[in-house]
């Protein structure tokens, strides 16, 4: 197998893009990318979009033609597939796109991934998003997305020392991050009141113990590594690329507050690299809800069981951390488009290893990212190095 | 859930009845037609439940999707029937009333109405044991 190296990155604001069409967010995500790499569109052999649910929040299926088309890349027939895994939409597309390069089958392709949620009413959206987890015996029962983290939170609680104020600290770090990202969908700093004072969702989790509903698009270039400097002075290495499966239903789990799949993906991502957890100087996890920052922190090692929330509160994944966490603010303050979420994971990182996330800039030359789709039935994980 | 995807699983849904695999004696509700631990050498047959169960862990839902809007605040749980497996389900109680550990067994009730076609769905749901 080859190496594989990202070479540009781009994406488009994210939050409420009243007035741009699913499509035309793509198209923008999609040419900041091309513009960063220095690739014109004659060179792109292939892409792969994530995107979980345009069949009910635009009501478009056949994404992959979509995407080629306005893109500009139909008339060369590039092949373009969509990928679909929930809200690991993105990861996934993204790990597709690093199996086709380093496969030797491919040299020059695109991930991208889009989500246009925000042109449906706030309950279709929850119905829609529902439908990651087991329609015929989670849905059918009136079980929502917040519904199925909050039982998740309330077991977590049960067995360990985590307080409702440290799982609040996991929102206000993320809003303090997020307000130094000017993609980010909230840029407003908020306290631990501010997130107990809001409304209850679904026990214990409140409004701002979750990631809003998103419209926005995310897109990056990959080529052999072996061929990154025809194209840039400053690539960046896929070390790492990792997916694990577990039931789609969370009364099925082993574990209610333990993602087996994040510590099945987490570990083969660590063998695969050769490194350890000591060797990652910044991770982007999916932090869906605040409950799942901290479990995605224990679940991937970086602590034992029980202690992400002392160490939330300690400041310990904060940008001036041992660990920063979610250093673009995460999906709770920059924003949850669900299928483009894990390709601004993969910008993020990529931006901090190149230095150039200025006010939130950290010490950073290998970063993770964790994406997951549904409660946890599928989990990705990449290691990248600058 | 549209009528024939509702419709298949009715006996299921109105008796609680999930399925066992004889070969290594796993009990699975929802039923499952594959073991995933014997696989292909598991033998599967229908069983009936008794209903009775312990709440694995809950949460009180205050912001549904359109179908549930008009019955919120409603209690869903995770509950671990007595023979071994679990399942989502509603607990008919007080929000107040509700707390990880309770016993709780099965009730035949009205689940939803479908929005669109108007269909009553009816299912399993749970009350606490005096
Ligand atoms: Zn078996």
């Amino acid at each position: 197998m080859r190496d594989v190296a990202v070479i540009g990155v781009g994406c488009t604001d994210f939050g409420e893009h009243w007035s741009t069409s699913f499509r035309d967010l793509f198209v923008k995500a999609g040419t900041l990318a091309l513009e960063d790499a220095g690739v014109s569109g004659e060179k792109i052999d292939a892409l792969y979009v994530g995107n979980m649910s345009a069949g009910r929040f635009v009501e478009q299926e056949h994404i992959g033609a979509l995407i080629a088309d306005y893109a500009g890349l139909a008339t060369n027939n590039v092949p373009s597939t969509r990928v679909e895994a929930a809200c690991a939409s993105g990861g996934l597309a993204f790990r597709q796109a690093v199996i086709a390069v380093a496969s030797g089958m491919e040299d020059v392709v695109v991930a991208a991934g889009v989500e246009k949620m925000t042109d449906v009413g706030t309950g279709a959206s929850v119905d829609m998003l529902a439908s990651a987890a087991d329609r015929e015996w989670e849905g059918f029962a009136g079980a929502t997305f917040p519904g199925l983290y909050a039982m998740i939170a309330n077991d977590y609680m049960h067995r360990y020392p985590l307080t409702r104020e440290q799982l609040a600290q996991v929102a206000v770090k993320n809003h303090e991050n997020g307000s130094k990202n000017p993609i980010a969908q909230f840029r407003n700093r908020i306290t631990v009141d501010t997130v107990l004072s809001s409304s209850l969702v679904a026990d214990p989790l409140r409004l701002f113990d979750c990631s809003p509903i998103t419209d926005g698009a995310a897109a990056v270039v990959v080529v052999p590594l072996e061929r990154a400097h025809e194209f840039t002075d400053s690539p960046v290495k896929v070390l790492a690329s990792a997916q694990a499966s577990d039931t789609i239903a969370l009364h099925d789990r082993r574990d209610i507050s333990t993602l087996d799949a994040s510590v099945a993906a987490g570990k083969r991502a660590f063998a695969q690299a050769g490194l350890t957890h000591k060797d990652i100087d910044l991770v982007e996890v999916h932090d869906c809800f605040t409950i799942a920052e901290i479990c995605a922190i224990e679940d991937l090692g970086f602590c034992k069981k029980g202690e992400a929330g002392r160490l939330t509160e300690e400041g310990a994944t904060a940008l001036n951390g041992e660990l920063p966490v979610n250093t673009s603010g995460g999906l709770k303050a920059c924003g949850h488009p669900v299928g483009a979420t894990g390709i601004k994971q993969i910008c993020e990182v990529v931006t901090q290893l190149r230095g150039e996330a200025a006010g939130r800039q950290v010490d950073a030359e290998i970063g993770m990212t964790h994406n997951v789709g549904g409660t946890g039935a599928t989990v990705v994980v990449h290691i990248l190095g600058a | 859930m549209s009528v024939s995807r509702f419709w298949r699983k009715i006996p299921q849904r109105y008796n609680l009845i999930g399925t066992q695999c004889t070969t290594c004696g796993r009990h699975f509700y929802p039923p499952r037609s594959l073991c995933p631990d014997c696989r292909r050498s598991g033998k599967i047959v229908d069983h009936k439940f008794t209903g009775e169960g312990t709440v694995v862990t809950y949460t009180v839902i205050r912001s549904a999707s359109d179908q549930f809007e008009n019955t919120t605040p409603y209690v869903l749980a995770i509950v671990e029937l007595d023979e071994g497996p679990r399942l989502t389900a509603q607990v008919a109680c007080l929000p107040e009333e509700a707390k990880i550990g309770m016993r709780v067994k099965s009730v035949f009730r009205r689940v939803t109405a479908d929005g669109e076609s108007g269909t009553i769905h009816y299912g399993t749901k749970f009350v606490p044991v005096e």
